[in-house]
Order: structure tokens, then C-alpha cells, then sequence
């Protein structure tokens, strides 16, 4: 296709380690112009290669900028790639036909409107925005429309197609962080000492710094990849991070290497933890130090010796270290004409960098050195220091040590499961770092057998099997090596100002502004002028900024010392913290008959229930006048057994519980132990030490939990037997003058009439042929009414046979709504509705049922305490003088300018033709006759009478006891 | 998050357990004046350092069990059964 395109004019010969593959050319666009690359390129050094410098504008001031680090970290390279933003593009890898545009600049590149912020700089110093934008504010919204144009960042499309990406749980005996030749050599020592090992890589391929290296680098990289593919034990996940470190060794990694920008997050719980990220290389603080041209000398070698990539034609170097030194040595064999070496630690120094061109030709153009000459050149490389990515040790609870003759951070006091290796521990020759490595290796294996072992003998049913391993081989601490440290010049910041935060455009004098102003600390001075709190996070400015701060303030740096990293280490997507939405829904057995009959589904926390089928209304008159059936399998169900489960009901209810008889049926209320309501059932007694406890369907989980937290805690020495049934059965309530009258069809083995079988009693039987099944006369309706609960199985069979059985006598469903409005109608309140989270007892129509003189029962003090004190708010039944307004649930009832209550429930009654309330009232008006002002939203005020009783239709409650 | 030593199951992330307050002893309910039952109810100590805490193993044996925590390390002492 595209494989006759000329390569950039940039492009370099073939480099040893190189990892293009010239096989594969291909073209992608950037904005809208095609530019060539291979396979292997990142959309970076492909540009570079095309001789282009600069890629975008910097967030503030809209400078133009360039390569700057050349890798995932590069300040300069935030690209747009089709509709992902913020794709890190001398990380990112190009791909045939990708579509790349430059972010925050407007209307182009080139010539940035935006760039006009430069000259009002001066107004735009640190925390300006604290200081301007501020009044008059009626005008907000047009500064918000106004500075909206101005914030950085790509676009993000609504239409992108969504991917879920499922999390994935590791569980790693060794989790090593960092896949340079430390971090490799630590993995195959601890797989080799028989550690499951997870191995995590920010770049593509295993390697660090040695992948940009010379011959020996090379040789020995070989060397090391092979030993790891030849080590079984040992996952290797590339273009993956690790993104955060929290107690346990709770690790989030992140691997980034999905199609179309998709990231994983993988929740590994690591016995031991082996932080080996390397060094990062620290950019150079001067004036001019963000000009395109300006770059690191990982970068340059990372260009030459990764992408052949020539990155300018005549360079001056500013060295200070064997790194420096060697990247003179690549530049001059990719044919750069090095015009100068400053070396730093000859007391060489530069001042200042100018630049020239205009828009995006801008780039430097000579470099003065600090004895006063100016070279001309079109690239200046810095290799003037290196910073610790402390990032993990941090969040292992490590403050990290300044050495000042290193010139950089070190690990300080580490937990027992967290371990340190490569760079970011010490110095020394490759050999010395690989034998560290491979001890760390070792004892981060023998901890983790150590910790496995721990945890195996804290599981009682292991501590047989683990007589054999706790003999173990243990041979003690594996010696750990002692790695030097060399010394390295101090060098931060040169005689001028520069750019030390470049995502943030944050510069040193900003910086000494800020501490002038009395922000003099490092956490204050970072939050005010936000250095550090860009995208980079600290990775490469962290420490220009503490040595700023600390210049300013007169402290030394270890004086002045550092924020604290917190995760994630670098920027995840939220679609890798969101995974996969997994939200477990319930059905009832008879699910496919409602389904079948257009129920409308009601959400009622994981349960789906039919709210109605088309008309609520005639629901409620078929169940006053014929018979209704409803499904109500998500009432919460309790099997209790035992000779004390008199005494547990005694002390979670309200009432009195000891003399329930055989067949009998109470209704109970309980309370926390601050008095407050928090469920209601009824419970049945089904034999002599046999009881079923219902609970309300959104309570059904937190009773159990309440039971068995009064069994396990307080009273161990019970004989009781909780067994959770809800789901083992179905559950559905006939009801209606005629329901009688349809299970006499379908029922055995029980004597339905009146006089046997009475209003609040249970019985056990067998209903369509179905055995087991448990029959309640109770009465949430107030109509003639049976709670049938069957065996779950048989839940479909026994309702399709009592929808066919009662065809004649006018049986129809009815849903949630229906039953709202029936029971609203009676009077009986639902806890959560009627109540909240402060209704005591007494405030809700509970005084019936509240025995205060029983022993201790829960809830009881507070009670007592409400029961004397002056009456609070009161539940009462209310209506409203017009019978056709019905107000909303919730609607304010006032008193002059004082609130006195609120409606709690609120329907339409299609049996007495008016709408019909409970609500909860101040006692000062709630007796019964009180005329009462409702406030309704919109302001409205309407007035509403207190109701004799909370039942509005049959108080004396006849209906029920035929 | 950190794990919990159950001491039926061993060491357990901590969301499969449902945490159920200080143990702190329970006033006499027939003597206590109302404000040393609301300082059981709302005042738990909330220590930095050693706590003795309440936890159910709601997503595994469904057992309450007392533990010793440091609240500054989250490291648990060995658990033991609940009083």
C-alpha cells in the first residue's frame, strides 16, 4: 500500500535494539496530513521522524511544545486520537489509518488565538482564578462559558461505542513493580524460590533502560528476557501499571494494553510487594526551558536508538552524569553535529535557551552557557539529574529520605511485605544491581511462603494439614547485599527562571510568588500555584518544585521535604474502575405468568415486582368486591426452632410474646435500640418450638442480621434456630369476600370456616396438590384474606391453578400499587413510609402495642423515656376537605410559619371516591376533627381534617373476621 | 481493602463483613439514666491505636466475632468469640 512512502527526513539507518520493524510502513494523519511510520513507532517519534517538533500548547499560556521525555510522561505529547482524548503520544503506539490532532489549541496548531493568555500573564500568575473571576456574580455563567474555551483537554464523544471490561482478581505471591533489569532479575529469583510471580511493566516490551543502550546493555537485556520466558511461575503484563498500593498489599494494576484505549484493572491481593520502577529522569529548570528542541537525554537516546530517530542536526549537552555522557556518544553516531559539552560537574552551566519561528516552526535556537558564550544549535539536552518514583513506597506508609550527595530520595522504613530494588534503592554496576535483585527476589519469596503459611494457620480447619508446613524451610533472612550510591551534583535550577510544572505551567518564579505570599510550605505552595497536580502527577517536577520551594524559603530540601503521592500512580479510565455493571435482579416463581399478563414492573431494591396490570383502581374494587390475588415472595420469611424462641421474640417485639398458642398469629413491631422503628410482621407459631417470622420485603436481610447478632452476642445461651426462608417460598395473599370461597377448591387437609380457622391464626396444608404449604388469616388488606406460602417450586403451578379455579367467582391479580391503596384505606402503616429514621414508637400509632411493663425488651428505655415525656409527633389519618386533591407524599402540613408535620401517604381511594392520607402530625393537632393546613409543592395551601381513626374505610375492621 | 481475620474462615477482604460497632458493654436497660444510654448508643471511643470492634461475616459463615484492631495499622490481633 503505502510501502514505496520515503521514510521522514529524520529517519536513521538501522540502530542496534531498534524496535521498528522496516518491514511494515504504513501511513496515519495527523491533523489531517498524512505523515509515514513503522510498525513499532509511537505516534511521537513518528512525527519527529517527519522532522515535526511541535505537537501542542501547553495549558495556560499556550506555548508551544515538543518532545520533552519521550516517553508515557511526556508533557508535550497529549494528542487527540480519534474520539479518545488525552492519548499519551510518545507512549502511544501509531496504527495504519489512526487519526491524530493536536488538543487545546484553537482554530489550529499553529496559530493559537488562545496563545493572546501569554500576554496577559502577568494576570494570570498563580491562583489567579482565587483573585479574578470572582464578582460581579451575576456574570458566572458567561466566565464559566468564557474559561470553558480555554480549558485543556480533548473531546470526548457521547456516541463512542461503550465496552465493559471485567475486572480480574490476582493473587500473586510476588507482585514485582517495574519490569527493568532489577525488576526482572527480582522475578525470576523469587519464581525460581517457587513465588508466584506477577511481573508489571509500564512500556511495551521488558527491559528499562537497558532497551536504549549500548552493546554490553543490549547483551545483557537478551540475557535477562530469555531467563524470564524460560522461568515457569512468572506472568508478564506490559503496558500495564501498577496504579495503587493499599493496606494488605491490596494492589490495583491496571493494564492498558485493550483495543481502542480500553483499560483493565486487575485487584491483586500480593503477599509481598517489590517496588522496582527504576529512575525517572528530571528535566532542567532555566529560561526557555519548554522550547521545542529542549530534551532530556533519555529521550534523545530513546529516539536514536529505539525509533531512529535523528532528534535535531546540531546539539549542545549539558551532562552531569555517566547518562549524559553517553548520550554524546549516540548523538554523535546518529550524526548529529555536537557543537558544545557543558559538563556540570566541571562547574559548566547554562543560562538561557532562545528560540525563533513562528507558530509551529517555533524551536530553539542558540543556547548561552553560564561563562557568557551563546552557541547556536537547534537541540539542547539535559541530563542534569534523577528522581525517585517514590509513588509506591508512599502508600506502603514510607516517608522517603533526602540524600543530598545522591541528589535524590530514598526508601526510608518499609512494612515487612514491601520491598525495594533497582534504582530507586541504590547504584552500582549492573552486576551489583542484578545480585540485589536476585536476593531481594529470594527473601520476597521466603516472606511470602512465610505469609502464606500465617494464613493458612489461621483457618481452624487447615491446622491439621498444616502441621507438615509449619515445620517449613525457613532458613532465616536471606542476605541482602548493601548497594552504593554515587554521588550526583544538585542541580535544579539554573541562574534564571523556568518551567517546572509544564502540564500546570507552573514556573519557579511562580513558585517563589507563592511562598512571598505565605503559601511557604510545600503542601500550601503545591496547592496554590496546583505544581505537581497535572497529568504527570509529580513525576517529573515533584522535586524542581521542592528545591524551588525550598530556595525560596532558605530551608534545605530535606527540610522542606515532599507531598505525599497518593493513588493512582498514573491516570486510569473510568471504565476500568467501573468494570462490568453486575446488578443481580429477583424474580418470584410466577414471574412469567405477570410477564405474560403485561404487569408493569416495579424496582423494589433487587426484587422486580408487578407494580400493576393497566388499572390500579379497578385492582382495588375487584379486591373490595370479589377476589384479588397478589404475589408477595419478597416478604422476608424467618424459620425460628428452639425452646427460647418465646424469649427472642419477647425481646425484639414491642409486645408480649410468651402465651402465643398453637395455630396462633401476632402481630409484632420492633424497635432499635435508640426506641426508633425499624421493621414490623407478623409471627406464627406452627408447632411447639416451631415459629415463622415474616418481616417487610426491604428488611428481610437486615432482621436476620438483627436476630442472629441478638443470638451470637447477647444471648449465646439460647437454644434458638434461625433459618432464612424468604426465597424458599413463594408467597401470595388471596383477598376478597370470595377467597374463601376459591381455596375451599384447591385446598386439603384444612379446615377452612370461621369458626375453626380464625381471623390472625396458621395452619399447614396442601393447596393444588402441593404439600407443605403454610395458610395465615391475616388481614394487610382488610378484607376476608389468606397469605399462601408454597414451596417455591410449586409457586407458578399453584397460581396458574387458583387464576383457573377462580375464573367464575372474578379472581384477577392485583400489583404493589393496589395493595398501597388497600391497606392505605385501612389504616396500617408501612415502616420506612410512615416512619423514617427518627419515628419512635409512640409517633406511630404503636401505643396498642408497646408493653412497657415487660422485662427488657429492646428499644425499651428510649421508649420508656418517649412514653413520659410531653407527646411528640403523632401518626394520624387525614383528609382532605376537597376530596379531589390528592397531595403528594411528603407535602409540608404547616402551622402560621412553622412546620407541624409532613403527608407520609397519599392516594386516591377508589372505594370511598375522595382522597385519603396518613401523615405525621405535632400532637397539638392531632386530635381527631383537627382541621390542618397542607402546604403543596408550588405552594399551594389546602386544609385536611384528622380522621377519627387511621382506617378510613371499615375501623372496626368486620371485613376481615367473616 | 484490608483483611479480616475471621476466625472460622481466616483472613477475609473486609467487604464480605458487615461491621457492627465498638464492643463496648451494654448499660443495664433497667438502670441506666438516659445519658449513659446515649453514650452506649452515639459516643463510641473511635481510638487511634488498639479498638475492640464487633464484625459479621455476612458473606461467608454468617458468624459475629470480637476483634482487637489497631487503627493505625489495621492490623488485627487474633480474634475470639463474642461476649
Amino acid at each position: 500500500m503505502s510501502g514505496a512512502r520515503r521514510p521522514g527526513p529524520m529517519r536513521l539507518g538501522p540502530q542496534p535494539g531498534e524496535e521498528i520493524d522496516r518491514k511494515r510502513p504504513f501511513t496515519f494523519r495527523w491533523n489531517g496530513d498524512s505523515v509515514p511510520a513503522f510498525d513499532g513507532d509511537t505516534i511521537a517519534s513518528a512525527l519527529a521522524a517527519s522532522g515535526l517538533r511541535v505537537f501542542s500548547r501547553s495549558y495556560k499560556y499556550h506555548r508551544p511544545r515538543g518532545l520533552l521525555t519521550a516517553n508515557f510522561h511526556d508533557p508535550g505529547c497529549f494528542f487527540q486520537v480519534g474520539d479518545e482524548p488525552n492519548v499519551r503520544g510518545a507512549h502511544r503506539l501509531a496504527e495504519p489509518a489512526m487519526d491524530v490532532r493536536a488538543q487545546n489549541t484553537w482554530p489550529s496548531l499553529g496559530f493559537d488565538v488562545k496563545a493572546v493568555n501569554q500576554l496577559a500573564g502577568r494576570f494570570l500568575g498563580p491562583g489567579f482564578y482565587y483573585k479574578t473571576f470572582i464578582k460581579p456574580q451575576r456574570l458566572w455563567p458567561l466566565y464559566e462559558r468564557v474559561l470553558q474555551r480555554f480549558v485543556h483537554a480533548g473531546q470526548v464523544s457521547p456516541d463512542t461505542p461503550r465496552t465493559a471490561v471485567d475486572k480480574r482478581f490476582a493473587h500473586p505471591d510476588v507482585l514485582v513493580a517495574g519490569g527493568g533489569p532489577a525488576g526482572m532479575a527480582t522475578a525470576v529469583a523469587a519464581a525460581q524460590a517457587g513465588a508466584r510471580v506477577m511481573l508489571v511493566e509500564e512500556e511495551y516490551r521488558l527491559g528499562g533502560h537497558l532497551r536504549w543502550g549500548g552493546e554490553a546493555d543490549l547483551a545483557a537485556l537478551a540475557e535477562l528476557r530469555d531467563q524470564v520466558a524460560a522461568t515457569p511461575g512468572i506472568e508478564v503484563l506490559t503496558n500495564a501499571v501498577v496504579a495503587g498500593r493499599y493496606d494488605g498489599n491490596w494492589t490495583a494494576v491496571v493494564r492498558r494494553d485493550l483495543p481502542g484505549g480500553a483499560e483493565q484493572l486487575i485487584k491483586a491481593r500480593a503477599k509481598v510487594l517489590v517496588v522496582a520502577p527504576g529512575l525517572i529522569e528530571r528535566p532542567y529548570v532555566f529560561a526557555g526551558n519548554d522550547v521545542p528542541g529542549v530534551m532530556l537525554s533519555t529521550a534523545v537516546r530513546r529516539l536514536i536508538r529505539l525509533h531512529a530517530v535523528k532528534p535535531g542536526e546540531r546539539a549542545v549537552v549539558l551532562t552531569a552524569n555517566a547518562d549524559g555522557d553517553a548520550a554524546v556518544a549516540d548523538l554523535v553516531q546518529a550524526g548529529v553535529d555536537v557543537a558544545r559539552v557543558l559538563d556540570a560537574r566541571a562547574g559548566q552551566g547554562i543560562v538561557r535557551v532562545r528560540g525563533h519561528g513562528v507558530g509551529q516552526h517555533w524551536g530553539v535556537r542558540a543556547v548561552e552557557a553560564a561563562d557568557g558564550t551563546t552557541t547556536e544549535c537547534d537541540l539542547l539536552v539535559t541530563a542534569t539529574g534523577w528522581t525517585a518514583p517514590a509513588a509506591l513506597l508512599s502508600m506502603a506508609g514510607d516517608r522517603p529520605a533526602y540524600d543530598p550527595r545522591a541528589a535524590r530520595f530514598f526508601p526510608r522504613h518499609l512494612p515487612d511485605d514491601v520491598l525495594a530494588t533497582g534504582g530507586i534503592a541504590g547504584d552500582g554496576s549492573h552486576e551489583e544491581l542484578i545480585a540485589h535483585a536476585g536476593a531481594v527476589g529470594r527473601e520476597a519469596a521466603r516472606r511470602a511462603a512465610r505469609i502464606r503459611r500465617e494464613r493458612q494457620a489461621a483457618v481452624p480447619t487447615r491446622a491439621q494439614a498444616n502441621g507438615a508446613e509449619r515445620s517449613g524451610d525457613d532458613a532465616g533472612p536471606t542476605a541482602i547485599p548493601e548497594l552504593p550510591v554515587d554521588a550526583h551534583p544538585e542541580l535544579f535550577r539554573a541562574s534564571t527562571h523556568g518551567i517546572v510544572d509544564f502540564c500546570e505551567d507552573v514556573s519557579s518564579k511562580d513558585i517563589f510568588s507563592a511562598v512571598r505570599e505565605g503559601y511557604d510550605s510545600i503542601e500550601l505552595a503545591k496547592r496554590y500555584t496546583t505544581a505537581t497536580m497535572g497529568p504527570t502527577q509529580g513525576k517529573i517536577e515533584l522535586v524542581n518544585a521542592i528545591a524551588a520551594a525550598a530556595e525560596a524559603t532558605g530551608q534545605s530540601i530535606g527540610e522542606t521535604g515532599t507531598t505525599t503521592w497518593r493513588p493512582p500512580y498514573a491516570p486510569v479510565t473510568l471504565g476500568a474502575l467501573a468494570g462490568r455493571p453486575l446488578e443481580p435482579v429477583r424474580y418470584s416463581p410466577m414471574q412469567p405468568w405477570h410477564e405474560a399478563h403485561h404487569a408493569r414492573p416495579l424496582i423494589a431494591g433487587a426484587w422486580i415486582r408487578p407494580d400493576h396490570y393497566g388499572d390500579p383502581a379497578a385492582e382495588v374494587r375487584n379486591v373490595r368486591s370479589k377476589v384479588g390475588i397478589i404475589d408477595v415472595t419478597p416478604i422476608g420469611k424467618l424459620d425460628l426452632r428452639g425452646p427460647d424462641v418465646p424469649r427472642l421474640l419477647n425481646l425484639v417485639y414491642v409486645n408480649k410474646w410468651s402465651k402465643l398458642g398453637l395455630g396462633r398469629v401476632r402481630y409484632g413491631v420492633m424497635c432499635a435500640e435508640d426506641g426508633v422503628v425499624f421493621d414490623d410482621g407478623v409471627t406464627g407459631r406452627l408447632g411447639p418450638e416451631h415459629y415463622l417470622m415474616s418481616t417487610t420485603s426491604s428488611g428481610a436481610a437486615a432482621v436476620w442480621e438483627w436476630l442472629e447478632n441478638v443470638l451470637q452476642t447477647m444471648h449465646p445461651d439460647w437454644a434458638v434456630h434461625v433459618t432464612p426462608v424468604t426465597t424458599a417460598y413463594a408467597s401470595m395473599n388471596v383477598a376478597g369476600p370470595a377467597s374463601r370461597d376459591l381455596l375451599l377448591r384447591v385446598t386439603e387437609g384444612v379446615d377452612l370456616a370461621n369458626e375453626t380457622f380464625g381471623y390472625m391464626e396458621v395452619r399447614t396444608g396442601r393447596i393444588a396438590g402441593v404439600d407443605g404449604c403454610v395458610l395465615w388469616r391475616i388481614g394487610f388488606t382488610g378484607e376476608l384474606s389468606y397469605e399462601l406460602h408454597v414451596p417455591a417450586g410449586y409457586g407458578l403451578h399453584v397460581w396458574e391453578t387458583l387464576m383457573d379455579r377462580g375464573a367464575d367467582l372474578g379472581v384477577a391479580p392485583f400489583g404493589v400499587e393496589a395493595q398501597r391503596i388497600l391497606r392505605l384505606e385501612k389504616g396500617h402503616l408501612i415502616v420506612g413510609q410512615d416512619t423514617d429514621g427518627l419515628t419512635r414508637g409512640f409517633s406511630a400509632g404503636l401505643d396498642w402495642a408497646i408493653k412497657l411493663d415487660k422485662d427488657d425488651f429492646l428499644g425499651k428505655p428510649e421508649l420508656a423515656w418517649q412514653h413520659d415525656a410531653a407527646p411528640g409527633m403523632q401518626l394520624v389519618g387525614l383528609q382532605p376537605e376537597d376530596g379531589s386533591v390528592v397531595p403528594p407524599e411528603a407535602s409540608q402540613i404547616v402551622d402560621g410559619p412553622r412546620i407541624a408535620g409532613r403527608i407520609t401517604s397519599s392516594r386516591m381511594s377508589p372505594t370511598l371516591g375522595r382522597s385519603i392520607c396518613l401523615g405525621q402530625v405535632s400532637a397539638s393537632l392531632a386530635a381527631p376533627g383537627t382541621l390542618v393546613t397542607v402546604r403543596l409543592p408550588g405552594g399551594r395551601l389546602i386544609g385536611a381534617r384528622v380522621t377519627e381513626h387511621l382506617a378510613h374505610v371499615d375501623p372496626e375492621g368486620s371485613r376481615m373476621r367473616v | 481493602m484490608i483483611l479480616i481475620p475471621c476466625p472460622w474462615c481466616g483472613p477475609r477482604d473486609a467487604g464480605e463483613f458487615h461491621y457492627s460497632g465498638e464492643t463496648t458493654p451494654r448499660p443495664d436497660a433497667t438502670s441506666a439514666t438516659p445519658a449513659q444510654w446515649r453514650d452506649y448508643l452515639y459516643f463510641p471511643a473511635n481510638p487511634r491505636g488498639e479498638v475492640t470492634e464487633t464484625w459479621y461475616h455476612r458473606m461467608g459463615c454468617r458468624q459475629f466475632f470480637v476483634l482487637q484492631r489497631d487503627t493505625d495499622t489495621n492490623e488485627s490481633i487474633p480474634p475470639g468469640r463474642p461476649q
